[in-house]
């Protein structure tokens, strides 16, 4: 056992800053060693305590899977809805509750596969919300399944032989649909990342952030690439930043 | 990783619950001074929980809390640098 390490100075260190807004009888998250959703969380929880926003007129609506767990981990309205429909149980949070800031909070799988619809009609009609998803290119919670979002190629349980669809690039669907505000970032590129965030909600109208972040316990080990330390540097090496790119030509191939 | 630049006095520092990390590593790769390391120690549930293996780099800048996906570090300033 290690003790915990504390600061050598006579200051004393403040509190973690996040802590805050998380439920902290929750935590430790059930997130696997290396998996990039914590990170994320971290991020979001920084552009939400510098966005300005009054946290009490903030909701956060997941799905189902792992990343659908961060409603629960979070200290705010939040709500944990069924497989898919985070986007539909947001829209009529905003349309009975206008004043609220309405985040949704979600995977690959659930708000592109059987949330898809709702995904393309919510940016059809700008419902003000911000939509966050963490891309970690197959179905995570239930064993690593092929997702819209898996590369050609790329090995996912339900395809063994390599997966043979086409991807969705995310940037370019939700801003062919009508986002006001469409972002890719990656869970390494923290600062980058929790500015974006805040830019999303400071939008008003459909915002999008999609960001890629390691599932290594079922896309990194079946696909030989690693731990999640080794997806965190590969997207530092091989993650191009363009601004204001033509999001349609921003989609993804399988790294291998 | 950037070339570690010491200073007489760290201007920050970090807070590590070691018994939170699960030993990702993230921390260690990320933190812009090379402060930090895993230690060879483990903690409750069998992981290598980091330390602040060279205090002096340290500028609190928070990257390494930023990346850590576990919220088991975090970095702070221990007193405002002087001028530029
Ligand atoms: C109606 C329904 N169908 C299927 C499932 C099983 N299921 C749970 S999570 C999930 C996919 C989650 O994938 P993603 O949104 O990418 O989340 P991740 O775990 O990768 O973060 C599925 C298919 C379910 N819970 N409900
Ligand atoms: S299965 Fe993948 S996405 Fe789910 S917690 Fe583990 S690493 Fe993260
Ligand atoms: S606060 Fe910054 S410099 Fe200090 S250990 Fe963390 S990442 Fe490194
Ligand atoms: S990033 Fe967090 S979980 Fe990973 S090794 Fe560092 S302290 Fe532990
Ligand atoms: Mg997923």
């Amino acid at each position: 056992m290690v003790e915990e390490q504390l600061f050598d100075e006579e200051v004393a260190a403040p509190a973690n800053p996040i802590e805050s807004l998380l439920r902290m009888d929750r935590i430790p998250h059930i997130w696997c060693p290396g998996c990039g959703i914590g990170t994320t969380v971290n991020c979001f929880i920084r552009a939400l305590q510098t966005s300005g926003l009054n946290l009490d007129k903030v909701a956060v609506v997941s799905g189902i899977g792992c990343t659908g767990r961060v409603a629960g981990y979070l200290d705010l309205d939040s709500f944990h809805t069924t497989h898919g429909r985070a986007i539909p149980f947001a829209t009529g949070l905003k349309l009975a509750n206008p004043e609220l800031k309405v985040v949704v909070y979600s995977g690959d799988g659930d708000l592109t596969a059987i949330g898809g619809n709702h995904f393309i009609h919510a940016a059809r009609r700008n419902v003000d919300m911000t939509v966050i998803l963490v891309n970690n290119m197959i179905y995570g919670m239930t064993g690593g399944q092929v997702a819209p979002t898996t590369p050609l190629n790329a090995t996912a349980s339900t395809t063994p032989h390599g997966n043979f669809e086409q991807t969705f690039n995310l940037p370019f669907l939700a801003e062919s649909c009508g986002a006001v505000y469409v972002a890719r970032w990656t869970a390494s590129h923290v600062r980058h990342l929790t500015k974006s965030i805040k830019e999303a909600l400071g939008k008003k109208g459909f915002s999008f952030v999609e960001i890629l972040a390691p599932c290594p316990t079922l896309f990194s080990r079946r696909n030989k690439l690693g731990d999640g330390l080794d997806q965190m540097e590969y997207y530092q090496e091989h993650a191009e930043i363009r601004h204001g790119a033509d999001t349609k030509t921003v989609g993804m191939d399988f790294q291998s | 990783m950037s070339e570690p630049t010491p200073t007489k006095k760290a201007r920050g520092s970090v807070v590590i619950m070691a018994e939170r990390c699960k030993g990702c590593g993230f921390c260690v790769e990320f933190c812009p001074t090379d402060a930090l390391d895993l230690s060879s120690q483990y903690n409750a549930k069998g992981y290598h929980p980091p330390v602040l293996a060279r205090k002096d780099n340290c500028t609190g800048c928070d990257i390494c809390g930023m990346v850590c996906p576990d919220f088991a570090i975090y970095g702070f300033i221990k007193k405002p640098t002087k001028g530029h």
